[in-house]
């Protein structure tokens, strides 16, 4: 099947019908180059969604203490609920659903950071170690926030580059002493917070006991930053929120549906839900990049019957002379994979081409510091993807060749060698 | 070489059933070299057909080469077809976009015998019927004759026992024609049957024995030394 002879056959044929066999081709071409904007579109959508989702770890989950919306078990509505260590240390050790916690007490008032002659106001948070991981904060010169710090109550920061940048200039700010409402604090490192706009290197980090001691917050917590387990669907995300409000209500004496006493966010949910919408994207996309497929494979179809037409005399020497059903089938079965598969690919070709540009200029766009905000990343088609096509594509010039092939492989030969 | 008995062969057309031949037999030994001849309607086309394997009957027996032919599929036939018959054709049939000794050497491609060895056997057979410098021109380059001699040639190269030739001068004129005789004539003297349909009277007195088919069945044949007569009889007719 695979000789020369039967190249030099489809060959020959195409050279005949050059511009039909070049409109042919263009369609399934087309369809192919649809199919992979569509899906590198899909991708670079979803990419972009997921990019935002990664300036945190996506199984976050937040905790904030408020007022009481709702009487509960004799109690008015109006109180206020407030957190404490201890509320850490049940958090902590509540069940296999709760991975990481970090608490954080806020500073009261304006802080002000001076380091020499150079001064700004910034903002301080405190927190546990933990929150640099589950805040996907990348370290880049000294080190973050760790449990020594924390047990010591050492007045050590850890500044954002923005900050570094505001007060120490080019200077290298490990070890050097910042002030904060006039209370040195040593620099032990720098953080860059991937994925996070510039002003959010605006914040830099203390730990939790030493806010409490520094700024009178004896053992009291406003908010709680919490990683879960990692699950598969926003239902068991949801299942978590809840179990975790029910806990707190129960300390606390709130009503767990009571959205003021305690604010919740769980980032994991709202990120499985996402992605289940880019799943439905995607599927749609399938569904119209293969309508459009089916449509140039149809065109293949018709033309290859109109061949077998043409041919009908040829093909009725060769049986005369003993070609076997088979091999007139092979004939018209590899032409019609020959002219799909190779105007596929470069349809292909075409198509990740495009995408592969589109990316060098959102690339571009993105390293040079203007992009940080958009929503299209990386729209390119991966490697599975276009394998897929290109056996969607030799399958479907099969099928387009069967039809055909099935007519020629019935010609008679008696009706296709008469004299007329 | 040839034995067929009894044989019966009707066409559907829409409601009507077409009896072409109803019971017809017909022995050509070994050798021969026979023309059939009939008017139109006659059954001669039905029975070239049947004789080459091209086309299936409905009723009796037919024996090729001590071989029952009979209810084959697709596969089968074309294997046979390939092994035991060489065609010739009216028009030639030859497939356009090959050159001559392309053409020759195709009956070889479905005996799956490499490229190099075909179209070195379709050289020699080309040679013999002496269109060697032709060997690489397309059929449109070609006049008639030659065209029918590579289609002599491609009926040879697979060394079949039987030639069946449909109208083998039908598109020639009378010159070339004899030449094609004599080439045909040649080859049953190397001990080919060879089988000639034609409605021609001066091609069918070349051969060796003649049947006229008539309804569908054998009307008159007519041997060797019966020819001398036969020719006299078309002159005067």
């Amino acid at each position: 099947m695979f000789d020369i002879d039967v190249w030099q056959e489809i060959f020959a044929t195409i050279k005949k019908n050059k511009l039909r066999t070049f409109l042919t081709g263009f369609s399934v071409a087309w369809g192919i180059f649809m199919l992979m904007i569509l899906l590198g579109s899909g991708n670079g959508l979803q990419n972009g969604v997921r990019t935002q989702f990664a300036s945190n770890s996506v199984n976050m989950m937040w905790l904030w203490a408020g007022e009481t919306s709702m009487p509960y078990q004799g109690l008015k509505e109006g109180r206020s609920i407030k957190f404490n260590n201890a509320d850490y240390a049940f958090l902590k050790g509540m069940n296999q659903d709760l991975q990481q916690v970090s608490s954080r007490y806020y500073l009261p008032g304006n802080i002000v950071y001076t380091y020499k002659n150079e001064y700004g106001s910034f903002e301080t948070s405190s927190c546990h170690p933990s929150l640099q991981s589950m805040g996907n904060m990348s370290v880049t010169a000294g080190r973050f926030i760790n449990d020594l710090d924390l047990n010591d109550y050492r007045k050590v920061i850890v500044i954002g580059d923005n900050v570094r940048l505001a007060l120490f200039k080019d200077a290298d700010p490990l070890g050097e002493y910042i002030n904060l409402n006039n209370v040195p604090f040593k620099v032990v490192g720098v953080i860059h917070d991937k994925g996070r706009r510039n002003d959010d290197e605006r914040t830099s980090y203390i730990p939790i006991s030493t806010a409490q001691r520094i700024f009178n917050g004896a053992d009291r917590v406003h908010t709680f930053a919490v990683t879960t387990k990692v699950v598969t669907t926003a239902e068991e995300a949801d299942s978590i929120t809840a179990d975790v409000r029910k806990a707190m209500a129960l300390r606390h004496n709130f009503d767990p549906k009571d959205k003021r006493a305690m604010g919740s966010f769980n980032l994991l949910a709202m990120y499985i839900r996402t992605m289940k919408i880019f799943q439905a994207i995607k599927i749609f996309v399938w569904i119209i990049g293969i309508g459009t497929l089916i449509a140039g494979i149809v065109g293949v179809s018709n033309i290859m019957l109109i061949l077998v037409k043409e041919r009908t005399r040829e093909i009725g020497i060769r049986k005369a002379i003993g070609a076997t059903p088979g091999s007139v089938i092979g004939l018209v079965l590899l032409e019609s994979i020959l002219i799909t598969t190779v105007a596929g690919y470069i349809g292909l070709i075409f198509g990740i081409g495009l995408m592969e540009g589109v990316n060098y200029g959102l690339e571009k766009a993105v390293g040079s510091g203007g992009g940080d905000n958009i929503f299209f990343r990386n729209p390119t088609v991966d490697f599975t993807t276009a394998i897929t096509a290109m056996v969607i594509l030799i399958v479907s010039g099969a099928l387009a060749g069967y039809l055909p092939a099935r007519k020629a492989a019935n010609v008679k030969p008696i009706e296709a060698l008469r004299n007329d | 070489m040839i034995q067929i008995k009894d044989l019966h062969k009707s066409y559907e057309m829409g409601h009507n059933s077409l009896h072409v031949l109803k019971g017809l037999h017909l022995d050509i030994e070994k050798g021969e070299f026979v023309s059939i001849m009939g008017s139109s309607g006659s059954g001669k086309s039905t029975l070239l057909n049947i004789l080459g394997i091209l086309d299936d009957y409905d009723r009796g027996t037919y024996y090729l080469g001590g071989k029952l032919i009979q209810g084959l599929n697709e596969t089968k036939a074309a294997l046979t077809r390939n092994e035991m018959i060489g065609f010739i054709f009216q028009s030639f049939n030859l497939i356009s976009f090959k050159n001559a000794m392309e053409n020759v050497a195709l009956p070889l491609y479905y005996q799956k015998i490499s490229r190099k060895k075909r179209n070195q056997i379709a050289l020699e057979y080309l040679d013999r019927l002496g269109l060697k410098e032709w060997a690489h021109h397309l059929p449109s380059e070609l006049s008639g004759g030659q065209k029918q001699r590579v289609a002599i040639a491609r009926a040879l190269i697979s060394q079949p026992q039987i030639i069946l030739a449909d109208e083998p001068t039908g598109a020639l004129d009378s010159a070339t024609s004899l030449e094609v005789m004599e080439i045909l004539k040649e080859i049953n003297d190397q001990g080919k049957t060879v089988i000639i349909v034609t409605h021609e009277h001066d091609i069918a007195a070349m051969t060796k024995k003649i049947i006229k088919l008539k309804d569908g069945v054998i009307g008159e044949v007519i041997k060797n030394g019966e020819l001398q007569a036969f020719k006299d009889r078309v002159r005067t007719e």
